[in-house]
């Protein structure tokens, strides 16, 4: 042997400083000849796509539609919800009186009052009147108003000025969007004059406390109104929702509401020909269970409007209409997968200064801050294919079961769900990166892969599981934990009456930001391991 | 790039806290011979070719790989090839799979990787677990992996530790061969037994710095210091002959007289003209050991060394 290792004085085929594809390959290889750390990749992605199946549980839904028709199972009870404009799936729900504006015009009115009746779980033991049994009260997010929409079908264009019950003057349009106007409820001793004027295909909204100093509140695109629309005045009210704090969670238990507003000095601009009004349920309130609530009658110059419902987009969870899903429900096992995934990324660093291996690394490749990007660069690629494999399988596996079970997933647009697919893996990238350069810092195993699941695992599960929602969401914005906001495909409308909380999936800061807060952690524990790398001997 | 095969280390000072561990440690390597690098445990070795290979930083000092320090070599491999820590492996990745992501780092293919497993004898083990390797295949494969690059320079830490007898040999074979190539080859030892027959210079150190650097014909030269042995039956006429000469003759007990004051010849001269018998006169012979017991008989900082080992 002794000569023969040195039989050939080959030329360096390749001169130059060890380049950073060269580093990435040895780094690579190093990754993919440990067995054990490929097994872990693959175990990564099949729990988490198990974990995010079997979370959503067996779910048994079961429907009758009428008391002597059969009952159905699954599939055949998803609920249809109609879709607004922006393709989100909506709550359409109001009483409307109304009648048709054509062309360019106003309609001005003032709102003297708003009241409300609500339940909380027991008026259908009452008996047959839906109003039995209901409390005096208005939700928060009762709305009455100024409508002006497209057409009366459910999910229809529209753009509306309103009082609500807990959140002042509102403009919102087209469900998602929504916009503050004056603060406070209305009262008899305060007022609240409202109105909507109609230029081509914007709609703008004012609101006013005298009657005479008016603001704008806010301006709506509606593309493609039709010449004529319909305008007048609604009201509606969204489910009533009790939320009790439990020892882990929150039980939350809901009923119909009711809300009643009184409507005068009704000013109409423009062309309106029918002359008269007519009150009706509008969009899909006559198949929503609150039709029995809604109605309007005249006296004088007042008009009063009773209504049900909501104008909203519809969202999963408690308070939410139905047996709704998102797009992202087969993820909630993620968290499993990707303490596999840092695992295995803390270890890359941490068992050669173990073995003594990173000596003979840096003596391959001197240049140390190379050495971490390359191991980041190789932890990260493996970690994103491994979220995009998770991610893949468990919607497409996840999300079918879910259907066939009963459930309404709520759709949304294909660029979300890229967003959320492609996230996902981008998350469990940027967690693997964390992990690395965690592991550079602090050298040994143990402390490592605790270190690592504590900044970004720990939080997510203390939040989704035993913490108080406002503590959880303080941890989701400041710790790396809030990367998980990539997942979330439907946005925490302030405007729907569901309970927002990390347990339900919702994530205080919004899908970029939390990412971005995610990446800043990344870059500030890159940076530390770099200097450190640097600073001490190997 | 050129780059002389040699190893250049001037003035090193390094201190890991209140520990000491090099003390203005300076000397040179050169191509075409082996540098054995020999001192007690703790003496600043390891540390050493640790600053060599830019693992550790000096607090004073440098050292320079072909003039040039080691961090700025392009594919450092190529240049120096290294043995700190033969049990620097992880245990579940396969001999080959070691060898393969050091060849890829240095711009090296699967080929080259292929053929030192061949020729380090390791064939047979390549696709194992390299955690399951005795020390002497970790010798073999650390070995191996300090080849891949074929480079001008060997730096070998400890090269013969957990040997058996005939890997000694063949380790011993090996460092002359690669000096007989013009190779410049560092091995450090704790014993200079073991770099009998191999090492062409020593640098000896302790304490940080170094004791001795010369070369190993000088070392012996200097040990032997002029002095014959005698073996005679006639012993006592022997003393009175060579006595009279001027030379001074102790006894050695098992037959042979140690004469010293005078050359081999001359002795031969006076002992046949006087015509006593003798049936052996040669030079006297020293080990390697004897002869650095020798030099460091003198040297403090071999008396009372700490028991620590100075690397971290």
């Amino acid at each position: 042997m002794s000569g023969a290792l040195l039989a050939a004085r080959h030329p360096d085929p390749r001169p130059g400083r060890v380049s950073f594809a060269q580093s990435l390959r040895a780094e690579w290889v190093k990754f993919r000849t440990v067995r054990g750390w490929v097994i872990a990749m693959i175990v990564a992605v099949l729990l988490t796509v198990l974990l995010g199946i079997f979370a959503a549980g067996n779910v048994n839904i079961g429907c009758q539609n009428g008391p002597n028709a059969p009952v159905l199972t699954g599939r055949a009870c998803t609920p249809r919800y109609p879709i607004g404009p922006g393709g989100e799936a909506v709550t359409d729900s109001y009483y409307f009186v109304r009648q048709p504006m054509a062309g360019n015009g106003s309609i001005t009115v003032r709102v003297t009052s708003l009241t409300g009746l609500h339940g909380g779980g027991n008026e259908h033991a009452a008996g047959q009147n839906p109003l039995a049994g209901m409390s005096k009260g208005v939700v928060p997010w009762a709305k009455a108003g100024l409508i002006l929409t497209s057409s009366t079908k459910p999910g229809a264009a529209y753009a509306a000025m309103m009082v609500t019950g807990g959140h002042g003057v509102r403009m919102e349009y087209d469900y998602t969007h929504d916009t503050a106007g004056l603060p406070g409820s209305v009262t008899a001793t305060s007022a609240r004059w409202l109105r909507l004027t109609r230029t081509g295909d914007t709609i703008t909204g004012y609101d006013s406390a005298d009657g005479r100093h008016w603001n704008l509140v806010g301006t709506a695109q509606l593309s493609g109104l039709p010449a004529t629309v319909q305008a007048g005045m609604f009201a509606t009210s969204p489910p009533y929702t009790v939320s009790t704090p439990g020892v882990i969670g929150t039980s939350n238990q809901s009923g119909p509401s009711q809300a009643t507003a009184v409507f005068d000095d009704v000013t109409l601009r423009g062309s309106w020909p029918a002359g008269g009004w007519a009150g009706d349920n509008a969009g899909s309130g006559a198949a929503s269970p609150g039709t029995g609530l809604g109605y309007y009658r005249k006296s004088g110059t007042a008009v009063t409007v009773s209504g049900s419902g909501d104008i909203a987009p519809l969202v999963a969870g408690p308070g939410s209409a139905g047996p709704t899903s998102t797009f992202e429900q087969p993820l909630a096992g993620l968290f499993i997968g990707l303490i596999a995934v840092m695992i295995v990324g803390t270890m890359f660093f941490t068992v050669e200064y173990r073995r003594g291996l990173i000596r003979t690394t840096l003596a391959a490749d001197p240049r140390r801050g190379r050495v971490l990007a390359a191991k980041a660069v190789v932890a990260g690629g493996v970690a994103f294919v491994v979220g995009l494999a998770a991610a893949i399988l468990a919607i497409s596996i996840g999300l079918p079961r879910q259907r066939n079970q009963g459930s309404y997933i709520l759709p949304v647009s294909t660029l979300t769900e890229l967003r959320v697919i492609v996230g996902t893996a981008a998350l469990v990238a940027l967690a693997a990166v964390l992990a690395v350069a965690i592991g550079a810092m602090l050298r040994r195993s143990a402390a490592a892969v605790t270190a690592a699941i504590v900044a970004i695992v720990l939080p997510f599960l203390l939040a989704v599981t035993v913490l108080p929602a406002s503590a959880g969401a303080w941890l989701l914005r400041l710790t790396p934990a809030a990367g998980f906001a990539i997942e979330q495909s439907i946005p925490n409308y302030v405007q729907a009456p569901a309970v927002f909380s990390p347990a339900q999936g919702n994530y205080p800061l919004s899908p970029w930001v939390g990412f971005a807060v995610l990446c800043a952690w990344v870059a500030a524990a890159l940076a530390g391991a770099y200097i450190l790398l640097r600073r001490r001997d190997a | 790039m050129t780059v002389e095969a040699t190893i250049e280390v001037a003035g090193l000072r390094k201190r890991f806290g209140s520990a000491l561990a090099l003390d203005g440690m300076s000397f040179t390597v050169q191509p075409g011979q082996v540098t054995g690098f020999v001192g007690p445990n703790g003496a600043g070795k390891s540390t050493t070719m640790r600053v060599i290979l830019g693992l550790d930083a000096p607090d004073e000092g440098d050292a320079l790989v072909g003039g040039r320090p080691y961090q700025s070599l392009p594919h450092p491999m190529r240049y120096l090839g290294s043995l700190l820590d033969a049990g620097a492996l992880q245990p579940s990745r396969s001999a080959r799979g070691h060898l393969l992501w050091l060849a890829y780092s240095q711009g090296l293919s699967a080929k080259r990787v292929d053929q030192v497993i061949e020729e380090a004898g390791l064939a047979d083990v390549a696709r194992r677990r390299a955690g399951g390797f005795s020390l002497g295949m970790r010798q073999r494969l650390g070995v191996a992996a300090a080849m891949l690059g074929d480079p001008l320079i060997l730096m070998l830490d400890e090269p013969f530790n957990g040997l058996d007898p005939e890997g000694i040999v063949w380790m011993k074979g090996f460092l002359r061969s690669l000096a007989r190539r013009g190779r410049a080859v560092l091995v450090s030892s704790h014993l200079m037994s073991e770099l009998e027959d191999s090492a062409d210079h020593v640098v000896v150190v302790g304490r940080g710095k170094v004791v001795a650097d010369i070369s190993v014909a000088a070392l012996l030269a200097a040990a032997a210091d002029g002095r014959v042995t005698l073996r005679t039956a006639a012993v006592s006429e022997a003393v009175i002959v060579l006595d009279r000469a001027g030379a001074a003759v102790t006894a050695n007990g098992d037959g042979t007289l140690t004469v010293s004051g005078l050359p081999a010849e001359r002795v031969v001269m006076l002992l046949s003209r006087s015509e006593v018998p003798f049936s052996e006169v040669s030079g006297h012979r020293v080990t390697l050991e004897q002869a650095y017991l020798d030099l460091t008989r003198d040297a403090v900082e071999f008396r009372a060394e700490p028991a620590t080992e100075a690397a971290p």
